[in-house]
C-alpha cells in the first residue's frame, strides 16, 4: 500500500502539464510584426529548437521569455509564472545564454561565475562547490583563473552555460549558441549541451538557424519564419511530410518558401558578424 | 510588476537584504575589474593636475576671484576634486551601453535581481572610480601647498560626499543613456552637459560674483552643494554656504529620485 503511495508520489506531475506555454504571444515593433500569434507548450525535460534564418523572431521570442521585452499582446508562462505579471520570478527559475557576448572579459571566469553565484543567492557554503563543479562540467577548470579575454570563441561559449546553470534554472534557454564557432568548438557545445539534459534534466529551449544543430539537438523544432510558426513537430516527423529521403533544410525551405536573398538585412548581417568575430 | 506577491514584515526584510547583497555585488563586480587594470585609474589623474597646477596657479597669482579668508588654490581644489569626480560619473553612462552592445547587460536583466539594485551597484561602481579621484587630488593638493583638513572625520566626510556625488551623476548618466542608446549619440549629449554643469557651479568661483539668472541655475545644480559641502570639510577655514546637512541632504534625495527614474528606463537599452 505505502509502496503504491510513494510511487504516486514520485510520478512527475509536471510531464503531462507544459513547463512553457505561449498563446498568440506577439511583439510589434512600430509597423513591424517581429513574432506573430506564436503558440506553443513545451513539457518537461524537452529539448525545444526554434529554428528559422535571422529575422525570422527567434531572439524576439526569447527576449519576451526571459521578460527582457514586453509582450505587445497574448500570454505566456514558464514554470506556471506569467511573464508579465510575475516577471520576478520567471527571472528565478529561468537560465539565459544570450546571442551577444556575456562573460565579462576584463575578470576571470571564477570571477564571472562567483559575481553571478551571488546575484541569484546561492547560499555561501555551497557557492564555492557549486562553481567548481560548473567549472569541471564544462571542462574549464584548469584554465579558471585566466582572463576571459584570453579564452576562445568556444571556451566564453562553455563559461556562459556554466554560468546560466549554476542556479540550477528549470528552464535555460539559449540563443544561438554556437553561432560564429568552429565545428570542433560547436560539437564541444552540442556535447555539453546533451549532458546538461542528461545530468539535470533541464529543459531547454534553443534558438539556432543551422539546421544540422536542431537535428542533433532537439526533440521537437518549430520551424519560424516572418515571425510565424510554419511547422512544429519532431525532426523525422517534419522530414517525413515532405518527402522520402529529405533533410531538415529541404524541410525548412518547404515550410519557410525561404529564397535566399529575401532575408537578413544590414543590421543582422553586422551583427552576427561582430558576434563572430568577437567568439572566433 | 517586480512586487513579491505578499507584504509581511519578513519578505520586507528579505528583500532589503537581498536589495543589498544584489547592490553590493554589482559593486564588486566593478572592483574585480579596477582590480584587474590599474592603470586605467592613474590616467584619470592628468586633468584634475592641469587645473591645478596652471589654471589654479594663475588665478592664485592675479587676485581676482573674491574667495574671503581662504587662499584661491585652497578655494578651488575641493571644486576641481567634485569636477574631475564629474567628469568620470558624467560619462559613466557609456559603460552601460557597451555592456549592452555585448550581451553582459541582458543576462543581469534576466537575472532575478530588482533592476533598482543593478542601478545603485553601477552609480556605487563609479563611486570607486569617484574615490581614486580623491586620493589623486589629496596628493597634489599637498604638492601644490593647499591647507588640508586632515582630521579623520573631515577626511571620511570628504570620501562619503565624493561617494554620493559619484553615484548621483552616473545615475544621470544612466538615465540620458537609457534614452540616447547609441554610443555616438551618447558622446555629443555628455559633452554638451559637462561644462554647463561645471561652470554654472560654485567649482572655482562663488556663486555670489554671477549674474542673478546664473546664481538661479546654480542653485538648482546638485554639483553646487557637492562642491558646498567639499569646500567645508577639505581645507582648513572651509566654510560653508548652505550648511553642510542642507548639502547633503540635496545630494541624498536627488540620488534617490535618480536612482528611481533609471530604475523605471534601464530595461530599456535593451
Amino acid at each position: 500500500m505505502s509502496r503504491v503511495q510513494t510511487d504516486l508520489v514520485n510520478v512527475p506531475k509536471v510531464e503531462a502539464k507544459s513547463i512553457l506555454e505561449t498563446k498568440s504571444l506577439t511583439k510589434r515593433f512600430k509597423t513591424l510584426v517581429a513574432v506573430d500569434q506564436v503558440s506553443m507548450s513545451i513539457s518537461q525535460g524537452e529539448m525545444f529548437g526554434l529554428v528559422g534564418p535571422n529575422g525570422a523572431g527567434k531572439t524576439t521570442v526569447l527576449k519576451m521569455l526571459t521578460t527582457l521585452l514586453a509582450p505587445t499582446s497574448g500570454d505566456a508562462w514558464v514554470a506556471g509564472y506569467d511573464i508579465v505579471h510575475h516577471s520576478a520570478q520567471v527571472r528565478g527559475v529561468i537560465g539565459y545564454v544570450p546571442q551577444l557576448l556575456s562573460a565579462d572579459g576584463s575578470i576571470t571566469a571564477y570571477e564571472n561565475l562567483l559575481i553571478f553565484a551571488k546575484l541569484y543567492h546561492i547560499p555561501r557554503r555551497e557557492r564555492g562547490k557549486r562553481i567548481h563543479d560548473a567549472l569541471s562540467f564544462m571542462g574549464l577548470d584548469e584554465v579558471s583563473d585566466k582572463m576571459v579575454r584570453e579564452y576562445s570563441g568556444g571556451m566564453i561559449r562553455r563559461l556562459e552555460i556554466a554560468e546560466s546553470m549554476l542556479h540550477r534554472p528549470r528552464v535555460l534557454f539559449l540563443d544561438e549558441p554556437t553561432v560564429g564557432l568552429d565545428p570542433i568548438a560547436r560539437k564541444a557545445v552540442w556535447d555539453h549541451i546533451q549532458r546538461l539534459r542528461s545530468d539535470f534534466g533541464t529543459t531547454i529551449l534553443l534558438t539556432t538557424h543551422y539546421m544540422e544543430e536542431a537535428d542533433e539537438l532537439c526533440d521537437r523544432v518549430a520551424i519560424m519564419h516572418l515571425g510565424k510558426i510554419a511547422a512544429i513537430g519532431t525532426p523525422s516527423d517534419l522530414k517525413a511530410t515532405v518527402g522520402e529521403g529529405a533533410t531538415l533544410d529541404d524541410v525548412f525551405v518547404h515550410y519557410s518558401g525561404y529564397e535566399v536573398d529575401s532575408v537578413g538585412n544590414f543590421r543582422d548581417v553586422s551583427r552576427t558578424r561582430r558576434v563572430a568575430k568577437r567568439l572566433g | 510588476m517586480d512586487k513579491p506577491p505578499t507584504l509581511g514584515i519578513g519578505n520586507v526584510l528579505t528583500a532589503a537584504y537581498n536589495f543589498t547583497t544584489d547592490t553590493i555585488t554589482i559593486a564588486e563586480l566593478e572592483a574585480r575589474k579596477l582590480h584587474h587594470d590599474f592603470t586605467e585609474l592613474l590616467t584619470r589623474a592628468v586633468q584634475p593636475a592641469l587645473w591645478l597646477l596652471i589654471f589654479g596657479e594663475v588665478l592664485a597669482q592675479i587676485r581676482a576671484i573674491p574667495t574671503g579668508q581662504l587662499p584661491y588654490l585652497d578655494f578651488m581644489t575641493p571644486g576641481i576634486l567634485a569636477q574631475s569626480v564629474l567628469f568620470i560619473a558624467i560619462f559613466y553612462g557609456i559603460a552601460v551601453i557597451w555592456e549592452r552592445d555585448l550581451g553582459i547587460l541582458h543576462k543581469m536583466l534576466a537575472s532575478p535581481a530588482p533592476r533598482s539594485a543593478l542601478v545603485l551597484g553601477k552609480a556605487l561602481s563609479a563611486s570607486e572610480r569617484g574615490l581614486s579621484q580623491a586620493v589623486i587630488i589629496y596628493g597634489l593638493a599637498v604638492l601644490i601647498g593647499v591647507h588640508i583638513n586632515w582630521s579623520i572625520v573631515s577626511v571620511l566626510g570628504v570620501l562619503f560626499v565624493v561617494i554620493l556625488g559619484s553615484a548621483l551623476f552616473s545615475t544621470f548618466s544612466l538615465i540620458i543613456a537609457c534614452l540616447v542608446r547609441t554610443r555616438e549619440r551618447f558622446m555629443g549629449v555628455g559633452q554638451l552637459l559637462t561644462m554647463p554643469l561645471f561652470f554654472a557651479s560654485n567649482a572655482i568661483y562663488p556663486i555670489s560674483i554671477m549674474p542673478f539668472w546664473l546664481q538661479a541655475i546654480s542653485r538648482g545644480n546638485p554639483l553646487t552643494y557637492e562642491v558646498d559641502a567639499l569646500r567645508y570639510l577639505m581645507v582648513i577655514g572651509g566654510t560653508s554656504v548652505y550648511g553642510i546637512l542642507v548639502d547633503i541632504a540635496a545630494l541624498m534625495v536627488s540620488t534617490a529620485i535618480l536612482v528611481l527614474i533609471a530604475a523605471r528606463l534601464y530595461p530599456r537599452v535593451i
